[in-house]
């Protein structure tokens, strides 16, 4: 019962947060919807006994990716009003994607209905039970080659950021620091012994 | 004893109510309680971190309200609720007065899963180690929201810097937090303390010592404190983020920045210090001396703890002049990152050697 209850309110929350996200009219207004979003699909996930993806979720998408995403739209100075302009000309595109996405989850709904074999409801876990430590042991085993390729490309991606990013400037002044810390005082200043000079 | 009172109230209250009601009660009643201590914990850190930097700058600090100015920290507080709170034109209404709020949630949701002693603990999550992570990671927003929605160009500024500040930090952070969770080989809080079981030299400090440094400075630089405090930095950009803030919204961010501050330091503790073991566990001879009480585990051991690392919060930034912004993210992603790294490696390497936590 109460499982139902938080599902419902959770889920009306999601369902609320992701059209916050296109009827908003300020950029920053969307991207905060867009975390509501992300942080109550992750409690729906907590529901289904996920805590590990639900928690990573949480982490990955809005700790750090929605973070930067925000960056991004307070530094732009967007025209909202041309951002208005053509919603009629997108509207038959919306129309029909919205009703693919209405027949697909109907077709699901129905199907269960009309008697045709579905997977059973999965029996809740007992208390003890560490999702996380389940998804690690078959990750580290199982998945090894498909995590680790995955693991290379997110890797490769870092890289390929970097060089794509970084510029060399004809000129440029940097700091070492190793030789700034280990500066002493006669690199710096040099005393002079002189007579004293009398006029 | 307050296991015993606990129980009395649950049987009395399972008298009358159902079991599923008397549960939500009691653990809304444990919630309000540890809220209201540490709130009331912030009031008095912050009559402490006069005093200490007073006495530390060869000043006596705040001395006139109440006895010896015990009662500073009320006055404050009343000083600031009774202010307006000016919200500026052209601001972000909403936003403006949602980020304080921001700030202050995650500080204090966090306590949910840090275990206050034997047996204590709100919300026993078996992932709490990535919950404390996922929460520590929602602060940022706070930040960035007052500055935008401030429509001030130094509010701007000091949120830029917090935000990128922040993001650097966090992940040096993740990765100490990975070499914790691998020495206590569970991501449970209460089963990393249990680990850490036997005495000083049985605690996390010694086998994660670089992990233990780089998680204490990259919490200070998560707080935004000195000398990691260039999103506030008075002298170059006003008071940063909350520059346009007054009043109880103030406030809030006041109360946000002391509870993350009480909150590292009660997970540093938690995870390097054993928690609410007892640093003379183990001493045999003081059985049946008056001093029997120290060798057992208890909230005390806890609170002795937190309070030695808000003590080195103060004292750092009594001692420190501001970190140069530069030199703040150097240190974060060239320096601690490749020492974290590198720790969880000599760290795999200990756990197939068999010595320090990984001997039993």
């Amino acid at each position: 019962m109460f499982e139902l209850m938080f599902f419902g309110m959770y889920a009306f929350v999601l369902i609320a947060a992701a059209v916050g996200v296109i009827a908003a009219h300020n950029p920053v207004h969307s991207a905060m919807f867009l975390v509501l979003a992300f942080v109550s699909s992750s409690a729906l996930w907590m529901l289904m006994e996920a805590e590990f993806l639900a928690l990573a979720l949480v982490l990955v998408y809005v700790g750090a990716v929605m973070v930067l995403f925000l960056f991004v739209v307070m530094m732009l100075d967007i025209d909202t009003k041309s951002l208005r302009t053509g919603v009629m000309r997108y509207a038959p595109i919306g129309v029909i994607v919205a009703f693919v996405s209405v027949a697909q989850v109907w077709s699901v709904v129905w199907l269960r209905s009309a008697g045709l074999p579905v997977m059973a409801r999965p029996e809740a876990a007992p208390a003890d039970y560490s999702n996380t430590k389940e998804l690690g042991a078959v990750l580290y085993t199982e998945h090894v080659y498909a995590f680790e390729l995955a693991a290379f490309i997110l890797l490769l991606a870092i890289v390929a950021a970097i060089v794509l990013t970084m510029r060399r400037r004809a000129g440029l002044k940097l700091q070492n620091i190793a030789e700034q810390v280990a500066v002493k005082s006669e690199d710096r200043v040099r005393i002079v012994k002189m007579e004293a000079e009398r006029d | 004893m307050l296991e015993s009172l606990y129980n009395w109230v649950e049987s009395l209250l399972l008298e009358f109510l159902p079991a599923l009601w008397v549960g939500l009660l009691l653990k809304t009643v444990q919630i309000v309680i540890v809220t209201v201590v540490i709130i009331i914990c912030v009031a008095f850190l912050t009559l402490l971190e006069r005093k200490i930097i007073g006495y530390m700058q060869n000043r006596i600090g705040p001395n006139r309200v109440g006895p010896r100015g015990l009662l500073q920290p009320f006055a404050d507080t009343i000083k600031l609720l009774l202010k307006e709170i000016i919200v500026p034109d052209r601001s972000n209404r909403y936003l403006f007065l949602l980020a304080p709020l921001l700030t202050l949630t995650p500080a204090l949701a966090t306590w949910a899963v840090i275990p206050l002693f034997p047996g204590f603990v709100i919300a026993d999550v078996n992932a709490g180690l990535l919950y404390v992570l996922a929460l520590t990671s929602l602060g940022v927003y706070g930040v960035i929201l007052a500055g935008w929605a401030s429509n001030s160009k130094y509010a701007l500024l000091g949120a830029m810097r917090s935000a990128a500040q922040i993001v650097a930090y966090e992940i040096a952070m993740g990765f100490a937090l990975v070499g914790v969770l691998m020495a206590g080989k569970s991501l449970n809080l209460g089963e990393i303390v249990q680990a850490q079981q036997g005495g000083v030299l049985s605690w996390f400090w010694l086998p994660l010592l670089p992990l233990f440094l780089v998680y204490f400075i990259s919490g200070v630089a998560e707080t935004n404190r000195a000398p990691f405090d260039v999103a506030e930095g008075e002298s170059e950009i006003v008071a940063g983020f909350h520059v346009e803030y007054s009043g109880a919204a103030f406030a809030m961010f006041f109360l946000g920045e002391y509870a993350n501050m009480i909150l590292i330091a009660a997970l540093t503790a938690v995870m390097f210090l054993g928690g609410w073991e007892s640093a003379f566990a183990g001493w045999t001879f003081l059985e049946g001396t008056p001093l029997e009480f120290l060798m057992a585990p208890g909230l005390f051991w806890l609170a002795v703890k937190t309070c030695f690392f808000l003590f080195c919060f103060l004292w750092l930034r009594a001692t420190f002049p501001r970190y140069r912004y530069d030199q703040i993210m150097r240190l974060g992603w060239k320096v601690f990152l490749p020492v974290t790294i590198l720790w969880i490696a000599v760290e795999g390497v200990m756990s197939w050697l068999k010595v320090g936590p990984w001997s039993v």
